[in-house]
């Protein structure tokens, strides 16, 4: 089958419009959802689990939401960590107050407390724009990481500040807690994520899609035609939390299990989400997860290589791998301001002429 | 007057001292911002970075020797001599100023014309790699800074300014590097002032700040002006980075006190020179007040963290455009 | 000083005139101290072309701006079918069915062509959230329903070619095009041009000239537009205003405006002593 769009002719709007118009990307779709539920949970192990899968879906849901907040709708977000923090102590509150409710709910309601917040942290959107709006966020990250670390209330009063998530089972499968197994969590993750990406594909390519974008590109003439900018910016920011707050519950209560807020939850979590959608692509769901893969497996690379073939010591991976991400980001924004998504989209491109380029 | 009025008094001197400090920092951001557009977040990390190359230099340390150590399986550290601190900041300096010709180079020049927000997350990739970069060559640990500047309460003005209160007071305690810095500050923030009003260069920085197509076209090369105010930023980062460093260690966490500069700007407005001086003092005083009135005793403590940014934020809700700042017109 | 009845009439091309849509009473718009815009009155009639006209400076686009509520007068009324407008916002004005274009172009430059104009039916558009994110069902209908309405502008407009290019690519003749088919998917009762003509060569100025008409022909939407050039603006319009340093100096058809005595002056910059 050779990646061409040559003869497959679109007679109504409705196939025009569909997310993969092109038979080939179609079907590769399909594969990789078959592969991803049906082969990986089969031979995962720990290891690959919990150094790559988990973070990686977990990531790319975040990525999503915070490439609706500044991919689609243009506002850029430095409170993303904060907004994760948010996420996670309302899933820990919500399990241990009401441990009855089941898990799959109480992810997706500390989701929606955190697009509470989210929005509330958005209100300032209407008045100030562009990097104003962005050093405004970093009062919403470095107040709400001080809150949870100063109000016991949400650590439930426990010694340590720490916040440890008791274990929770859906359908008979434990899903948080220490006896996890890795299939299970994993699967847990990506029907969230395969959810929320085809739910945030729909929002994007809809009136609502269309207005967030319109608001980023030109503010003032999305105005005049008719967009109400204020429920535009604060549905984007509602959703992006929402997405955001989803997987801080799920970076806390599925993956680490154990969380201290400043560490795990600091402005340096703002960042490393901001460079996932930036390297993989604004207003790009694909490059949401394109920048979350990049993301995760860099450091397990230059760790697997410099630390465990080259015996180098950790720290010096970890600045090494500070430099090569900040270098990246500023040759992205040089080179490639659209990410992997676009690399991605011209290697299409030139296989669509193959092999008869002009 | 009871004591407590004093003390606060004493929180109030402490606050200015830190707000002048603020000030500086937000001094470097205005000027870069007004002579490129570029909101330039990576200026908390060259604080840092400048602290550590000071440091190194200092101490001589062998650069990139965690490294080397590594990939060559050698124990290098030390060149084995300690330089002189001046001459170790003139060294510093001229690493800076390296840098920002770099940073011309390879960053500023590929990304004319982008919208600001691109620039600013570049700024912000610059950070971390420079970040990594500082690590990588001078070691993360935290690192003992001493340029000679004594630190410790200062014995006379306890001692002079005790008549005030009565007997459960015992005069202000001022940290003399407090005092040094602040001194210092203030001279740096009044030169650089001066520079840009009544210097040649500091006239076309101006112009470059008001108009760039004007200021080409009057044959004002751009690109040097932003080597030129790139290093002053770098300076400014290493004086910052040297009081904040000589306090509390040279660490990670200095850049983030950098950033509080950021509130300070959106307070006094990015383009304005005496916005940003009267907004690092509302901030410096703003927060030592709050913590110590209200943050201290009910909230727990800590609230330094975050109380500039939210002062900036409900501010900026109701005068988008700063202290200082014109009216926005908006126009289609 | 205008002629016109408040009657309805046809015109000489049998087009139908029918009775005042808008109506600008006292209009006054300063800037500080400077006044943009000094006690101007006019109205817009259903069905007509109305040509705003004057030197550069004139205030021209700021009255448009007060005609789509983006600056709100310091003093006057404006009146919109027959009702005065409150303070409203420019998006609520845009629903009301007021559309416009832009002196430089505003269009959305990272999206399509067929996006940009779809953001045009944005005011028609009001399926919730929950049946968006859904989409089978009734957001995707409502989808297709508005993109149908879309290619008929598109195929009115001629540009079905560059139905998925990016709008940043497009060449500036074009993009105001694609603009005028943003500013008509609104379906708008009253549309606003701000230069719809500046910077074309005279090709490229016949081309819009045909559409405006067309537009007002077709669809019988009433056209307010702001022009430089002096004789499209005179072939096009049924009356026209003209505005010099902020103040109204001349208004009703083409023929009446071209013997003014003031307007020959501000054009000419003849001076009476």
């Amino acid at each position: 089958m050779i990646y061409r769009e040559v003869g497959d002719f679109k007679t109504t709007y409705r196939d025009d419009g569909q997310t993969f118009p092109i038979h080939f990307d179609r079907m590769r779709y399909y594969v990789v959802l078959l592969v991803a539920f049906c082969v990986v949970p089969f031979i995962v192990n720990d290891y690959w689990t919990n150094a790559v899968l988990l973070p990686f879906l977990i990531y790319a849901i975040a990525a999503i939401g915070l490439n609706i907040l500044t991919g689609y709708c243009g506002q850029v977000s430095l409170g993303t960590g904060g907004f994760m923090a948010v996420g996670a102590y309302a899933c820990y509150k919500l399990m241990t107050s009401f441990p009855d409710l089941n898990i799959f709910f109480c992810v997706l309601l500390s989701g929606a407390i955190t697009a509470l917040v989210g929005m509330l942290f958005g209100l300032p959107s209407l008045r100030i724009k562009g990097f104003y709006l962005a050093v405004a966020t970093l009062a919403a990250q470095f107040f709400l990481v001080w809150m949870f670390n100063k109000v016991s209330w949400f650590y439930n009063y426990s010694a340590s500040g720490q916040i440890n998530a008791p274990e929770r089972t859906l359908l008979g499968y434990k899903i948080t807690g220490a006896e996890t197994s890795a299939p299970v969590t994993y699967l847990f993750c990506l029907v969230l994520v395969v959810i929320l990406a085809i739910i945030a594909r729909n929002l994007t390519r809809g009136h609502l899609g269309r207005s967030w974008m319109a608001i980023r590109d030109m503010d003032i003439a999305a105005e005049i035609i008719g967009v109400n900018p204020l429920k535009a910016k604060l549905t984007a920011f509602g959703i992006s939390s929402f997405y955001i707050g989803v997987a801080g519950a799920l970076l806390f209560s599925v993956y680490l299990g154990a969380v201290e807020v400043g560490e795990v939850f600091g402005i340096q979590k703002s960042f490393l989400v901001l460079f996932m959608i930036i390297i993989g692509g604004l207003g790009s769901i694909f490059g949401s997860f394109a920048g979350a893969a990049f993301m995760v497996l860099l450091p397990v690379l230059l760790k697997n290589v410099l630390v465990g073939m080259l015996g180098w010591p950790t720290d010096i991976a970890t600045h090494l791998e500070f430099a090569i991400v900040g270098l990246l980001i500023v040759v992205f924004l040089i080179l490639e301001p659209h990410g992997l998504a676009q690399l991605w989209r011209i290697i299409k491109e030139k296989l669509r002429l193959w092999p008869f380029p002009h | 007057m009871p004591a407590e009025f004093w003390y606060g008094v004493e929180v109030l001197l402490n606050g200015l001292m830190a707000g002048v400090m603020y000030s500086l920092v937000a001094l470097g951001f205005v000027l870069i911002f007004k002579a490129s557009g570029i909101f330039n977040y990576a200026q908390g990390v060259m604080a840092l970075f400048a602290a550590q190359t000071l440091v190194g230099i200092q101490t001589g340390l062998v650069p990139f020797s965690h490294m080397i150590n590594a990939m060559f399986g050698t124990k290098i550290h030390h060149f084995g001599w300690n330089v002189p601190t001046f001459a170790a900041i003139l060294l510093t300096i001229g690493v800076m100023v390296l840098f920002a010709i770099i940073v011309e180079k390879l960053i500023l020049k590929h990304l004319v014309n982008q919208e600001p927000i691109i620039l600013f997350m570049a700024t912000i990739g610059l950070a971390y790699f420079l970040e990594g970069f500082g690590d990588l060559m001078w070691g993360a640990e935290i690192k003992k800074l001493d340029v000679g500047i004594p630190q410790g309460g200062n014995v006379w003005v306890e001692e002079s300014t005790a008549f005030l209160g009565g007997d459960d007071f015992y005069g202000f305690y001022l940290d003399t590097l407090d005092i040094y810095a602040t001194v210092i500050a203030i001279v740096l923030v009044a030169s650089l002032v001066l520079f840009s009003q009544y210097t040649k260069t500091g006239r076309a920085l101006r112009a470059v700040a008001d108009d760039h197509q004007a200021a080409l076209s009057v044959g004002i090369s751009l690109r040097t002006i932003w080597v030129i105010v790139w290093s002053i930023a770098g300076f400014v980062a290493l004086v910052a980075g040297v009081m904040w460093g000589a306090k509390s260690g040279v660490q990670f966490s200095l850049s983030l006190i950098a950033l509080k500069a950021l509130p300070v700007l959106m307070l006094g407005g990015f383009t304005s020179i005496p916005g940003a001086i009267i907004g690092g003092l509302i901030i410096g005083v703003g927060e030592k007040m709050f913590e110590f009135l209200i943050g201290a005793p009910f909230l727990g403590g800590a609230t330094e963290n975050w109380f500039a940014y939210m002062l900036a934020l409900i501010f900026l809700i109701f005068r988008p455009q700063g202290l200082f700042g014109e009216k926005i017109i908006e126009r289609v | 000083m205008s002629a016109v009845t408040a009657e309805p009439y046809t015109t000489a091309d049998g087009r139908k005139i029918g009775g005042v849509v808008m109506e600008m009473r006292h209009i006054t718009l300063r800037f500080g101290g400077v006044t943009a815009i000094k006690d101007i009155s006019f109205d817009i009639r259903e069905g007509e072309v109305r040509a705003i006209i004057g030197p550069n400076g004139a205030g021209k686009s700021s009255m448009l701006n007060v005609i789509n509520g983006f600056y709100h007068p310091q003093e006057g009324e404006v009146w919109f079918r027959g009702e005065k407008r409150g303070p409203m916002k420019p998006y609520q004005i845009a629903r009301q069915g007021i559309a416009r274009t832009f002196q430089n172009i505003a269009l959305f430059k990272g999206m399509s062509t067929l996006d940009n104009i779809m953001t045009g039916r944005l005011i028609h558009m009001n399926t919730g959230m929950i049946s968006q994110a859904i989409w089978k069902g009734k957001a995707e209908a409502e989808e297709i329903e508005n993109r149908e309405r879309v290619e008929k502008i598109i195929d009115f407009l001629e540009i079905q070619n560059i139905r998925k290019a990016p709008v940043g690519s497009l060449p500036y003749g074009l993009q105001k095009r694609v603009e005028l088919g943003r500013a008509l998917a609104s379906d708008p009762e009253l549309l606003l041009l701000d230069e719809p003509m500046a910077g074309m060569n005279v090709e490229e100025k016949e081309d819009m000239s045909r559409f405006i008409l067309d537009v007002n022909d077709e669809f019988g939407t009433t056209i307010a537009l702001i022009e430089h050039d002096m004789g499209v603006v005179m072939d096009i319009s049924d009356r026209v205003v003209v505005m010099d340093y902020g103040a109204k100096i001349g208004d009703g058809t083409p023929d009446e405006v071209r013997q003014n005595q003031k307007v020959i002056d501000a054009y000419l910059g003849v001076s009476h002593d």
